[in-house]
C-alpha cells in the first residue's frame, strides 16, 4: 500500500510527483470526496489506475498515465470517416467506440436527397465535439462549434490519450511552443490523434512524442525548447548545405 | 427465462437461510443412484438429484500406455451437454463448461487413486487398457457436479474388464472381472450466492450463484482435488468450514454408491 | 515415510524461486503487457483492449467481455507441445479469466473486449499462477480499471513438507499435492483455488497459510514492476541528443 501524504493544493504542482497503481491506498479520509479513477472502500480512497494523483479542492482524482480513449462529453476529437449510413457518418475516433455525426451536427446545409459523401467522404478528417455519450457508450460527435471544422491535408499521430493535457500545456503554452517554433498547424485531440501540417511536421512530431515520454516532469518546457532549437538548427544547417 | 424478479426473490430466501422447495441451505434433494443402465458399457450408472439426470458410461479399449507411465492403464475423462438437457446447451464440441466439468471429476478419480492402474496392463509398455469414463448430461435442473461425480463412481463400481483372446482382440460378451479399484471418491461442490454458502441448487438458485467450490473426499476422509470455479471469491473461513461441512456430507454417498 | 529434505535448489520451505522476476511493458505492440519468471518458468502476458466486439451480436451491452488465452508454446516442454488448445488449457483459461473478472471493472468499458493472451515461454511448473500474476500487471500497464492487482502462486507438499512455489522436480514427488492460489490483496478475497492430491484439512490450512505469504511478497513485486516501467515518467533522466 502506497499512502501519500500531501499538503492542501494542486498535487501536479509539486516537485516529486508519486505515481499510483490500482489498489494503492491514496488517502484515509471521509474528508475528500473520490472524484476520476478512484473508489472508496470505508474511509480509504483506493486508486482504480496506474496515474497521478490530483485534488482539486477536496476532490481526489487520479490523471492516468496510459490507456485507451474513452469519449467524454465535452472533448475535442479528431476522427476519421470510416462509413456513411443514411442520415449519418460512422466516424472512427481511436477508441474502442465509434461516433456518429448525423446531418444535422454539421456547419453544411445538406440537401435533401443528396449524397452524403459530397460532404464528407470516407477517409475525410474532422476535428469534432463530442456532444453525447449514452450509458453503454454510443457517441454523437457535433461539428457545430466555432472550433470544429474539417482538417485537410496532414500528418496525423497518436499518442497516449491521458497524456494530452501535458503535450497541451498549462493555457496552451506546450503546444504553442511547438507551433510557433516549428512554424506549424497542430490540431490536438483529446483521443490522442493529434493534425499536424506544415513544413517541419517531423520535428513538430518528435517534439510532441518526447513530450509524451516525459509528460510527468518539471522544466519540461524548457527541454522541449532546447530540443526543438536543436532539431531546427540541423534543418536549417542541412537547408545551407544544399543550396 | 429467469427474472431479476425471481433472482431477488431467491436472494431474499437465501438470506433467511430459505429455499423455495423447502430445503435447508445444506439439504440436498432426492439422489437415486441407478447402476448398470447400458448394455454396450462396461460399467455405467444413472444418477438423478431432483430433476437433474447424468448417465456415465465406462467403455474399455486396448490401448497403449502413456510414455511416462508404461505400466499403468490409462483413464480418459469426457463430457458432453446433451442439447436437449437445457435450452441453453448447443450441439458442437465441448464447451469450456464442458471441459471444466469433466476435467475436475476426472481430477476427483485420477489424484484419489480410485483406479488400481498398475492391474491394467496387457503387456508392459506396449498394451494396456484405456479406461473411457464418458459424462452425458440429460436434464440439468443444477448441480451437475455432484450429479456427475456420484455416477462416475458409480459406473466404476460396476465395470467390468472384457476377456480377451490371444491376439489380445475383445471378446464381446465375455469378462474377465471386475476392475480393480483401490479408493471411493465422491467430488461435491458448495455454491455461494450473495456471501450464503448452500448445497445442490436448481437450475433456477444457480442463475444467482457467483462462485462454487468442488471438494473430492476419499473413503478415509482425506481431500484429494480441490476447484474453484466461476467469478466469485472466497474466504478463508468460508473455505474451511464448506470443505468439513462436505466431508460430512460425503459419507453416506461413498457408501452408496459402492453397496 | 517422512522425511525432512532439503529443497533441491536449497530454497527454504515459504520461499519464492530464485530468481523471481516481474517486468512490466514487455510487448511493444500491446496496450500492456508483463514477464514474469519464476525459477524456470517464463510467461508473457499481452492485453489488447477495451477494443471493439466482432462479431458485434457478442457485444455485452452492460460490461466488457473479458476472454484469457493461455496457451504453451511448442517448445516449452521438454517433449514437444502439440500446438493449440487442448482440454487443460481451455480449463486453466477459463479458471483465469474468472478470478481475473473479479478485479477488473469490466463495467466501465460496456460493449467492449479485453483480450488477454498469456504465452507460457518456459514450463517448470507454476505456469497458470505465473500467468495470473503476468496478467494483472499487463492490464494495469494497459490503463484498464482494477480494484487491486492479483497477485498469484501455487502451495503444495513435497516429501512430506508444505512448501511455497513447488518446482516440476518437487511436483513428480510420490506425495505431491499442487494448490494454485490467487487473491486480491486489499480484501483476502480467494479468487482462484484449484489442487491436485491427497491431504488432510489441517494441510490445507497450512498451505493456504503459505500461499498468502508468498503472495504478499509476489504483490509487493508487481507494484515495484509497474513503478519501475512508469518512473522514467516522473524523471528527465534522458537528456537530448
Amino acid at each position: 500500500m502506497y499512502l501519500l501524504k500531501r499538503k492542501k493544493g494542486d498535487y501536479m504542482e509539486d516537485k516529486n510527483m508519486e505515481i499510483v497503481y490500482p489498489g494503492s491506498v491514496i488517502i484515509d479520509s471521509l474528508d475528500v470526496i473520490p472524484g476520476q479513477n478512484v473508489y472508496r472502500v470505508g474511509s480509504k480512497v483506493i486508486s482504480k489506475r496506474v496515474g497521478i494523483v490530483v485534488k482539486k479542492g477536496s476532490i481526489i482524482n487520479v490523471v492516468p498515465l496510459n490507456g485507451v480513449y474513452i469519449p467524454k462529453v465535452g472533448d475535442f476529437v479528431i476522427g476519421e470517416i470510416v462509413d456513411i449510413g443514411v442520415s449519418f457518418w460512422v466516424v472512427d475516433i481511436n477508441s474502442p467506440y465509434d461516433a456518429y455525426l448525423g446531418i444535422y451536427d454539421t456547419k453544411d446545409f445538406i440537401e435533401k436527397e443528396s449524397d452524403l459523401a459530397d460532404y464528407y467522404d470516407v477517409g475525410d478528417l474532422i476535428f469534432a465535439k463530442i456532444s453525447k455519450v449514452t450509458r453503454t457508450k454510443f457517441v454523437n460527435v457535433t461539428l457545430k462549434d466555432p472550433q470544429a471544422k474539417k482538417l485537410g491535408k496532414g500528418m496525423v499521430i497518436n499518442v497516449t490519450p491521458s497524456r494530452v493535457p501535458r503535450i497541451i500545456g498549462k493555457g496552451g503554452s506546450m503546444i504553442k511552443l511547438i507551433k510557433e517554433r516549428t512554424n506549424t498547424r497542430i490540431y490536438v485531440g483529446q483521443n490522442g490523434a493529434i493534425w499536424i501540417s506544415g513544413e517541419n511536421m517531423e520535428i513538430a512530431a518528435e517534439a510532441i512524442f518526447y513530450v509524451e515520454e516525459h509528460s510527468v516532469v518539471k522544466g519540461l518546457t524548457e527541454k522541449v525548447a532546447e530540443l526543438l532549437d536543436k532539431r531546427l538548427g540541423d534543418a536549417n544547417g542541412k537547408k545551407d548545405k544544399e543550396e | 427465462m429467469i427474472t431479476q424478479t425471481t433472482k431477488d426473490y431467491l436472494v431474499r430466501l437465501l438470506k433467511k437461510e430459505e429455499r423455495r422447495d423447502g430445503r435447508k441451505l445444506d439439504e440436498f434433494r432426492k439422489v437415486m443412484i441407478e447402476k448398470d443402465i447400458g448394455e454396450n458399457a462396461e460399467g455405467s450408472a444413472r444418477v438423478r438429484i431432483g430433476n437433474t439426470e447424468v448417465i456415465v458410461g465406462i467403455k474399455m479399449q486396448v490401448g497403449e500406455p502413456y510414455p511416462d507411465k508404461p505400466d499403468e492403464g490409462v483413464m480418459i475423462t469426457m463430457c458432453e451437454f446433451l442439447p436437449m438437457a437445457s435450452s441453453s446447451f448447443e450441439a458442437g464440441p465441448p464447451g469450456e463448461d464442458e471441459i471444466e466439468l469433466g476435467r475436475v471429476i476426472d481430477r476427483g478419480i485420477r489424484e484419489g487413486k480410485v483406479i488400481d492402474t498398475k492391474k491394467l496392463v496387457i503387456v508392459p509398455g506396449e498394451k494396456v487398457w484405456t479406461i473411457f469414463v464418458d459424462i452425458y448430461v440429460v436434464n440439468d435442473d443444477g448441480n451437475l457436479y455432484d450429479a456427475a461425480a456420484i455416477a462416475a463412481m458409480a459406473a466404476l463400481t460396476v465395470t467390468k474388464i472384457p476377456k480377451l483372446d490371444e491376439n489380445h482382440e475383445i471378446i464381446e460378451g465375455e469378462y474377465e472381472g471386475k476392475l480393480p479399484l483401490n479408493h471411493t471418491v465422491i467430488s461435491l461442490t458448495a455454491y455461494k450466492a450473495e456471501n450464503v454458502i448452500f448445497l445442490d441448487p436448481t437450475h433456477q438458485e444457480e442463475s444467482i450463484i457467483d462462485s462454487r467450490l468442488t471438494v473430492g473426499v476419499r473413503e478415509d476422509g482425506k481431500i484429494v482435488s480441490l476447484q474453484k470455479g466461476m467469478e466469485g471469491s472466497w474466504t478463508e473461513e468460508e473455505i474451511i468450514k464448506s470443505i468439513e461441512m462436505l466431508q460430512k456430507k460425503a459419507k453416506p454417498f461413498i457408501k452408496q454408491v459402492v453397496k | 515415510m517422512v522425511k525432512k529434505i532439503k529443497r533441491s535448489d536449497g530454497r527454504a520451505p515459504d520461499e519464492l524461486r530464485k530468481p523471481y522476476i516481474i517486468k512490466a511493458g514487455v510487448v511493444k505492440r500491446a496496450q500492456g503487457s508483463a514477464l514474469v519468471q519464476s525459477g524456470k518458468t517464463i510467461v508473457i502476458a499481452a492485453v489488447y483492449g477495451p477494443k471493439k466486439v466482432i462479431p458485434k451480436h457478442l457485444e455485452d451491452r452492460d460490461k466488457a467481455i473479458l476472454r484469457c488465452r493461455y496457451n504453451m508454446i511448442t517448445f516449452s516442454v521438454k517433449d514437444r507441445k502439440k500446438p493449440g488448445p487442448d482440454k487443460r488449457s481451455v480449463e486453466i483459461s477459463k479458471v483465469i479469466a474468472n478470478a481475473l473478472s473479479r478485479v477488473v471493472m469490466l463495467e466501465e468499458y460496456p460493449r467492449t473486449l479485453i483480450d488477454v493472451d498469456l504465452e507460457v515461454i518456459q514450463a517448470d511448473a507454476g505456469t497458470r499462477v505465473a500467468a495470473l500474476t503476468a496478467a494483472s500487471v499487463a492490464l494495469a500497464d494497459a490503463g484498464i480499471a482494477m480494484k487491486d492487482l492479483m497477485p498469484a502462486v501455487a502451495a503444495g507438499r513435497a516429501n512430506g513438507q508444505i512448501l511455497l512455489d513447488l518446482t516440476k522436480e518437487e511436483e513428480d514427488a510420490e506425495d505431491a499435492v499442487d494448490m494454485p492460489f490467487a487473491y486480491i490483496p486489499s480484501t483476502g478475497e480467494i479468487t482462484l483455488l484449484q489442487m491436485d492430491g491427497i491431504v488432510d484439512l489441517n494441510e490445507i490450512k497450512k498451505m493456504i497459510d503459505l500461499a498468502k505469504k508468498g503472495a504478499q511478497q509476489i504483490y509487493e513485486l508487481q507494484v515495484k514492476a509497474l513503478k519501475e516501467r512508469y518512473a522514467a515518467l516522473a524523471t528527465l533522466s534522458e537528456v537530448v541528443k
